[in-house]
Parts: C-alpha cells; structure tokens; sequence
C-alpha cells in the first residue's frame, strides 16, 4: 500500500485543515484520540498523518519527508521552498502588513528601522520601493520594537490588528494577503501524482462550497 | 579486478554513465578546477545559484572555483559551421546549497552537444538522458517540455513584465490559484487565462499537447510541431511511458530556447538530472550555432537505495602479542579474500560493529 505522507501545522489552523480532509474523505480517526502518538495513518484511504510546527511544514515537503503539507503563504514566500502550490484552502486568512506607532511619520531621508521576523519579505518589499532599510531580525514580540525605540515600524503577520491597537500601533500598509496552501513535494507528485491530485480536488471542490 | 559492492551508488553511477555516453561517441572533456571570475559575472543568471568561491591568483587574476561546467565548454566550443561537438564530463561544482545556505562541493556528470544541432542530436541527447536514469534506478520519471513554445504562447498572452513573472513563477509552482486571482483582478485576460491553465496540466502525450494549443499562431505552431517531432520519436523508441509532458520545469525561457526536461527518481526528494537546449545562451555569448546538454546530480543519489552498513567490519581479528607483522598480514590477505574487511586489534573494542571476532595465535587463526 503506497501512503500519501501529510505534513499538518500543529494548532489551530492544523485542526481545521484536517478537518477539510477529513469531509474530503481523506479520514483518519486515530488521529483524535488523545495520546502522544506522532503519526497516524488510516491504511484504508492510504493517507498518514503528521503534526510538525507550521513553520517547519514546507521543510518537510521540500525534502520529501511528506508528500503534501499544508503552509501559510507567509512561510512560502519568506523561505521559498521548492515545491509546488497546488491550492489556496482560503482558511488561515490574514496579510502580511507593516504597521508602525500612531503617531508614526515616515522620514524618507534616513533608513528605515525594520523589525520582523519576514526578514526576505521586507527586503524584497522595501527593494521594490529602493527604500534602504536596516533589518532587525527577531523571533517573537514584534509589537514590541517600535515602543521601545529599536526600530520605526514592523513587518509582520496581522489577522484583526487587536494586538497592535492595544499596543498603540497601527497597520499603515499591507504587503500581501496570506491563506494556507497546499504544497506538494516535486518528486512526489511525479510518482504520486494521480492520488495527490485526487486529495487536491476534493479538497478543492470543499474550498469552492466553502467559499461561495 | 572491480568489485561493484564496494562502490557507493554515485560512484556506481559514474561508471555507467561514462560508457554510455562513450557508446555515442561523446569524449571526455577534462577541466581545472578553476575559471575566470568574468564569465561568470557576464552570465549570473544562467547559474542556479548566486554565490561563487573566488580568490585571486598569484598574477592578480580574479579567479573563480567552478560553480557550473556548461559556460566553460561552450566558451571553448569551436562553433564551426557543419560540425557538431560532443563532449562529457565528470566535474566537482561548488555552489550555495539551498537548504543550509552555505557552498557545497557537488559531484555532477553530464553531456553537452554542441554546435549545428539537428532533430536527430536532440533526440539523441533526451535518449541519453533518459537511460541515463534508467541505468540509476528503474522507477524514475521524465518531464519534458519545450521553452520556446512557452515563450511563445506567454507571449501570446501579452502580459505586463512584472504580471509575467508572477505568471511563470505560478506555472512553476502549479499554482493555478494564484493565476485565478491575477484574473480575477484584471491583470491578465481571458485568452491569456485560457492559454495559461492549459499550460499548467500535465500531458501524457504530444497529441494531446498539440489539440490543446491547435490553431494559435505561427511561432506556436513552429515550436509545437518540433516539440511533436521530438515526442514521437521518444514514442517509437519506447520511452514514451517514462515521459510527461509538464511546463513547470521551464525555469528560463532567457537561456533555453528548445526542448528542457528534468529526470526525478522515486524516494529523491530533489530532480537529479536536469538539462535542455540554450541556443540563447550560445547566442549571448556570441556563438552562431546551437546547444544541448544536461546534467545529472550525483550528490543526491548518496543516500538513494542501499540501506547504510549495519556492520563497521565484516571481521575483527586479535592479535597475539607473539605474532609478527608479517603474520598478521598475511592472516589479513587470507581472511579478506571475498572482498570481507579486517580490523586488526590488540583486544575487542564493545563500541565497534562486526560479524565475525576471530584471534591470532601462535597456532594459526580460531573463532573467538
């Protein structure tokens, strides 16, 4: 029996992708039982599940771990993985933006102050514009670099822009929106194909219910 | 006498692969490990990578350690009307790897075919290409496709440059979402849509590539009937099972200007052979005639097939103190005679793996 490897975001967004595959038919009831199992594979549909941090997803794909994953757009388009996108399942919507203090006021004469952790996606942004930044790559607590002076806006991942409000920031302008896509491994989907394609189209078929 | 179980799966390769490609007549084309800094500069973006080792030579030239081999054949290439070069080779690149960011030295053979290129030279190179896969491993896939025809039908299309690019970035990616939405938006048409998504399927033969695009115009008709040409001539030499055609493999249609294909093998993660014509490529480097190559990437066959040796030594021998050197050695020719291994110790080591302990004595060798 040839499996189909899943490579699934730990957390929230992970569950309501599972839960697509799952009313696409690609089920897998182990995987609810509350235990430390890792893997679950559900032989009958050939597809076997795994949880990994979102941000290692693509990873996983790229180097053929897992056939297919899901990421968000931010992960593709910050580490660029080779692999191919195979759908936008229209769930995990949010935009990568660049927000700044309220009373921010853009000083074209000097460089730019820019915290995030999108490092590639702010550089090509603000190359784009031929602004000179200076990166301040960090891990965590974006919201933080602008109140404390470290840097004169962020570029980071906003869904409601509650926690910028509470923190006095605002988000001055979006970059690109972001969903959570189907990738697929290049190699897998030359000798997979035929199910991978399989699982996409369910899965896009949901997507266009979903969504209309 | 060559013993093939010693040999590692890329060594193995090498070996096979030489002498195929010397079947047809191609000649070994031997470089230095060095290259002139300013080839490179001058075609940056034909380079699958960005960094390149440099450092300067003892007269002050600004040298290059090679990070690909085509651009140093083709520079030496005679370019004479009429006559076609064909050469192979088996070179160490060195190139920024894309998963840890830093230069790795990677093993790669290929073949270049080089000058008044016809139908037959790149049939002749795909079939090379294809069997040389299918010398690796049988389970492997071939895409095929062909850069002028894409070229041709994008600009068809008629998009803006930067819609282009995320356009051939989308079919790249088989990201028929993201050409939906440039649509939706307005940024592209709806011929250039349809033209698009029939780019993005996967055809399991030219008849069906060829209905789909039928009746567009000339430049499309001429690369389609080319690309047929090339299809039903991998068809009647059987190939055509091994063979998809998929336009996500056109990474540069600046370079390649005919037939590209990449060659996958099942359990790499990664392509491992990759190649296609670059007529344009000669042309920029002010070359009059034609070119076809490609490369095969050994690196990526290390970890491919065979499991890793359960066992550090097929024999651990003890020695007695008594024995002399020339005992031991002739213990150790006499053990090792099927190719086994043997490790001569003073006394057993518990963090070594082996299949057999056996001592040396005074009185000859015994099973411990």
């Amino acid at each position: 029996m040839q499996y189909i490897n899943v490579a699934l975001p730990k957390g929230r967004l992970g569950e309501k992708v599972y839960a697509m595959f799952e009313q696409s038919g690609y089920e897998c009831p182990s995987i609810k039982e509350t235990n430390r199992k890792l893997i679950f594979e559900n032989e009958e549909v050939g597809v076997r599940y795994f949880w990994v941090k979102p941000s290692d997803v693509a990873i996983y794909v790229e180097r053929g771990a897992a056939d297919i994953g899901v990421a968000g757009k931010d992960i593709l388009l910050e580490y660029s993985p080779d692999v191919y996108e195979l759908l936008d399942l229209k769930i995990g919507k949010c935009r990568m933006a660049v927000a700044a203090k309220k009373d921010f006021r853009d000083n074209t004469s000097q460089t730019l102050r820019v915290a995030t952790k999108f490092s590639n996606i702010a550089q090509k942004f603000y190359n784009e514009k031929c602004r000179d930044i200076d990166i301040i790559h960090l891990n965590g607590s974006i919201e933080i670099a602008p109140i404390l002076g470290l840097s004169d806006v962020i570029v980071d991942i906003v869904e409601t822009g509650k926690t910028l409000y509470e923190n006095d920031l605002e988000p001055i302008e979006t970059i690109v929106p972001i969903s959570a896509r189907l990738i697929a491994n290049k190699s897998s989907f030359k000798f997979k194909g035929e199910k991978i394609s399989e699982i996409a189209a369910s899965l896009g078929k949901l997507v266009r219910e979903n969504n209309d | 006498m060559l013993n093939e179980n010693i040999l590692k799966n890329d060594e193995k390769a090498v070996y096979s692969l030489r002498s195929l490609y010397r079947k047809f007549g191609y000649s070994r084309f031997k470089m230095s490990k060095f290259e002139e800094y300013d080839l490179y500069v001058r075609n940056k973006d034909f380079l699958i990578s960005d960094g390149i080792i440099t450092f300067t030579d003892t007269n002050g030239r600004l040298l290059a350690l090679k990070p690909d081999v085509t651009l140093s054949i083709i520079k030496n290439a005679k370019d004479v009307k009429g006559s076609v070069e064909k050469l192979y080779y088996n070179e160490n690149v060195y190139r920024i790897s894309s998963d840890s960011h830093s230069f790795k030295e990677i093993t790669q053979t290929g073949l270049e075919c080089i000058g008044d290129i016809g139908i037959y030279d790149i049939c002749e190179v795909l079939y090379l290409a294809v069997k040389s896969l299918e010398s690796i491993d049988e389970n492997y896939i071939v895409d095929i496709a062909h850069a002028g025809l894409l070229s041709a039908l994008i600009k068809e299309c008629d998009l803006s440059e930067n819609v282009k690019q995320t356009v051939l970035e989308s079919i790249q990616n088989k990201s028929i979402d993201e050409i939906t939405s440039i649509f939706q938006k307005g940024n592209i048409t709806q011929k250039a849509y349809d033209i698009i998504s029939r780019l993005m399927a996967t055809y399991k033969s030219s008849a069906e590539l060829c209905s789909a695009f039928e009746g567009t115009d000339e430049r499309v008709e001429k690369a389609l009937s080319e690309f047929a040409a090339i299809c039903a001539s991998a068809e009647q030499l059987g190939l055509s099972d091994k063979l998809r055609i998929d336009f996500s493999i056109v990474n540069d249609t600046s370079y390649y200007s005919g037939l590209v294909f990449k060659g996958y093998i099942s359990g790499i993660p990664t392509s491992v052979l990759s190649g296609g014509q670059y007529d344009k490529l000669m042309k920029k480097m002010g070359k009059s005639s034609g070119a076809i190559g490609f490369a095969v990437y050994l690196d990526a066959l290390e970890r491919h097939g065979k499991e890793s040796d359960e066992y550090d030594y097929d024999i651990v021998l003890i020695k007695d103190e008594g024995c002399t050197s020339a005992e031991i050695i002739k213990a150790v020719e006499e053990l090792s005679q099927d190719s086994l291994s043997v490790m001569v110790l003073n006394e057993p080591d518990s963090s070594i793996r082996y299949k057999r302990l056996i001592k040396l004595t005074k009185n000859g060798l015994e099973d411990a």
